[in-house]
């Protein structure tokens, strides 16, 4: 599995579209714009996106690291999950 | 009780009117399976379904005044009627029957359309003035029982349900956008709006007139009201009530009042229990207060976050009543919900409604026709999350920075499986949103509604068009007495609550069409208004102390319940949502059809693409929240709607009124 940064976004960016927005148009889903604030997850779809996560990307997500900041947007889930899988390699 | 259903205005030949209102009374069997009755007048057509509950050898309606100049038919209970007749009588009224209809048309003689606030109960009345050629409309305070309305052919058409309207004026099957989009949202149209074009919802507390001229005036008899908040202080809650004891006396008081007039019935009379403090209330009133016989009923189900069974048996063992259990199952719920919307005529966005409708099944099979309930205790004395989960955010509104304020969310909500406060960090992220409302009177609701608009990303690029700019906080609040504002917060809360949750959707979905679908008539003795009146001049911190809600019901049910029931956290009713219409990841038959891509593009409400994607994430269990939940359920309900009522009637445009 890559860990190119392009390929995590186009699979995070695929999910959100799909799952969150329900809809194939790239351009309702800025990677900058903030997830919370635009109503797009509430505090029980960050679970879905954590589930999402970990399947995808064979990760394990603490309960300490479930922060509003590491799921807001898709450029900080990017990160949040390059962190976590240069951490287990 | 009963069904109603009439015009006035144009006049028709006696035989063709009769007809007509038969076709309109027929669509209403389920409310008033007992027989029906007519009237026919110059300008007139009134029609009843009877359900007998009081009188049943003389009651039949309608019913008129001793010199036949007045005439009505009605929908629900006069609970003071006996105290009324008396007074009436003395006053020099004859009674030819011994029903609490009767009282109607003599009250009217005496106060004229005044007549409806001497009225303790819950009714939709349709009354005809045949000396001044007058039509009068009412509905009780809170909106317990339905009445709509509409103008066609120079006439204005009502009845208890939709469909007695549609079955004359088949053209007013169209939906409505905006009440299509008011449901999703707030989940029910606001009133007068319907989710049906043109077609009104006569407004609680409210009567309307027609008359000879077809001038319709529409007056509020009463409203849920509260006191300016700056006058409410401790000292003059001390002056009113005395201390919190004596408030909470007399509040039992009341409370065993308005139980014992509920009671008055000439049948059976049940009680549903759910396991919490307010249902459990009801029932050890009647047991400790009165001589009534009760039987006792409540649902369960398999699934632990929404059962209620053991705090059920709990109770059943303390007041020694008989009881019957209703198991319900997710298929069942998935199975009876195409017949519970025939009932709703709106869609809804949570499934809650249909065990309800199974119960009352359940109820009128074991020989009933009444049943006590809980309903509107969590509105008139401070019940609901909402209202603490406000009370919260305003108090961590006062200091922003604070890290402890916003943890006291965590106590919310603990009987959720996927809690929205499970994560302290997201619950802040997402209860912090909307703080910016904090000096609106819809401040509590906003996050509800935050969660419920999720819905309306799924309508079509057309009926978006029909909506416009409509703006869901603005339009509610248009809506709000200008005084909303000077009341306590709590106050306000309890009013966008008793308008939006209890009478656009608790009250008919979940209350009189669930019922009235088997003939049962649901009494609410939370809702008398004597007891609303009390509990709204009350100092707020008598109702939510801390976070504990309802403070003072629980004082004044001390010692009827036990310990465990009375200091019960709130759980509300609920229901599984959209896993009841998926098993092992294959859609019930009738959810494949009206989800398919093909019924959504056809019926235009939706975007299929969209919908199409949210039908994938349930089918594969991938909703968990709330939020898809609701939208699936409304979606669903909506084409349901569309099955029911809408299409077919498209496709059958000549099945149009006879009397003309």
């Amino acid at each position: 599995m890559s860990n190119e940064p392009k390929e995590i976004e186009a699979k995070i960016r695929s999910y959100i579209l799909e799952n969150l927005l329900f809809s194939n148009d790239p351009t309702e889903l800025p990677n900058d714009a903030s997830l919370l604030d635009r109503g797009i997850i509430d505090s029980t779809g960050v679970l879905e996106i954590v589930l999402f996560l970990e399947g995808e990307f064979d990760i394990q997500i603490k309960a300490s690291e479930m922060l509003p900041e590491n799921f807001d947007t898709v450029n900080n889930m990017v990160a949040f999950v390059q962190r976590l899988r240069v951490a287990v390699q | 009780m009963c069904g109603i259903a009439g015009f006035s205005g144009v006049p028709a030949a006696p035989e063709t009117a009769r007809a007509t209102l038969e076709r309109m009374i027929h669509t209403l069997h389920h409310r008033g399976p007992d027989g029906y009755g007519f009237h026919v007048g110059d300008g007139v057509g009134l029609a009843h379904a009877r359900l007998s509950i009081i009188d049943l050898a003389t009651g039949q309606q309608p019913i008129h005044n001793e010199r036949r100049t007045v005439w009505t038919v009605f929908n629900g209970g006069i609970f003071n009627y006996v105290e009324l007749r008396e007074q009436l009588e003395r006053q020099g009224h004859r009674f030819y029957t011994q029903s609490d209809t009767e009282v109607i048309v003599h009250l009217y003689e005496q106060h004229g359309d005044d007549f409806v606030s001497h009225l303790n109960g819950q009714f939709a009345i349709a009354l005809w003035d045949a000396e001044r050629r007058r039509l009068l409309l009412a509905r009780d305070r809170t909106g317990i029982r339905p009445l709509f309305h509409t103008r066609a052919h120079g006439r204005l058409w009502f009845g208890s349900e939709i469909k007695a309207l549609l079955a004359v004026l088949p053209q007013r099957a169209t939906l409505d956008p905006t009440g299509l989009a008011q449901t999703l949202n707030y989940w029910g149209p606001v009133d007068p709006a319907t989710v049906f074009e043109g077609i009104h919802s006569l407004p609680p507390g409210h009567v309307l007139t027609v008359d000879e001229g077809n001038r319709e005036t529409l007056r509020r008899y009463w409203d849920w009201s509260f006191p300016v908040a700056a006058e409410q202080t401790m000292a003059s809650a001390r002056r009113m009530f005395g201390s919190e004891e004596q408030a909470a006396a007399e509040l039992r008081e009341l409370l065993i009042d308005a139980v014992r007039l509920r009671l008055r019935a000439d049948v059976p009379v049940g009680a549903y229990l759910s396991g919490g403090l307010d249902s459990s209330g009801i029932v050890a009133l009647i047991r400790r207060f009165t001589d009534t016989p009760v039987r006792t009923f409540s649902v369960a189900f398999a699934d632990s976050e929404f059962d209620e069974s053991a705090e059920q048996a709990a109770m059943v063992r303390h007041l020694g009543t008989e009881h019957t259990t209703m198991h319900c199952s997710r298929r069942d719920i998935g199975m009876a919900f195409p017949q519970l919307i025939r009932h709703t005529e709106t869609p809804i966005l949570r499934t809650a409604a249909a065990p309800l409708m199974l119960l009352s099944g359940r109820v009128r099979s074991e020989g009933y026709k009444v049943v006590l309930t809980g309903e509107g205790a969590d509105e008139v004395f401070g019940g609901y999350d909402i209202f603490k989960e406000a009370k919260v955010r305003r108090f961590w509104a006062r200091q922003p920075q604070s890290r402890f304020r916003p943890r006291l969310l965590e106590r919310l909500y603990g009987y959720l499986e996927n809690s929205p406060v499970g994560n302290a960090a997201f619950a802040q992220a997402f209860f912090g949103k909307g703080m910016e409302h904090i000096d609106r009177p819809i401040f509590a609701h906003a996050p509800r509604w935050a969660t419920s608009q999720h819905a309306l990303r799924f309508l079509s690029a057309d009926m978006r068009a029909s909506i416009g700019d409509w703006q869901p906080l603005d339009g509610y609040e248009q809506r709000l007495p200008a005084s909303i504002m000077s009341w306590h917060p709590l106050a306000r809360d309890q009013y966008v609550e008793a308008k939006s949750l209890l009478a656009a959707y608790l009250l008919p979905a979940q209350g009189d069409r669930v019922a009235m679908a088997n003939s049962i008539e649901g009494r609410f003795p939370y809702l008398d208004h004597r007891l609303i009146e009390f509990a709204n001049r009350l100092p707020p911190s008598w109702k939510i102390r801390g976070l504990t809600e309802k403070y003072l019901l629980r004082r004044a049910l001390d010692g009827l319940l036990p310990a465990d029931i009375l200091h019960r956290t709130k759980q509300p009713y609920r229901a599984p949502d959209q896993t009841s219409f998926f098993f092992d990841g294959k859609p019930l038959d009738y959810v494949a059809d009206l989800m398919s891509s093909e019924r959504i593009r056809a019926a235009g409400y939706f975007d299929a693409d969209a919908t199409g994607r949210l039908f994938d994430k349930c089918r594969h269990g991938r909703a968990i929240g709330f939020a898809d939940n609701q939208a699936f359920v409304g979606i669903l309900s909506t084409m349901l709607l569309d099955e029911t009522f809408l299409r077919r009637s498209s496709s059958d445009p000549h099945g149009a009124l006879c009397s003309d």
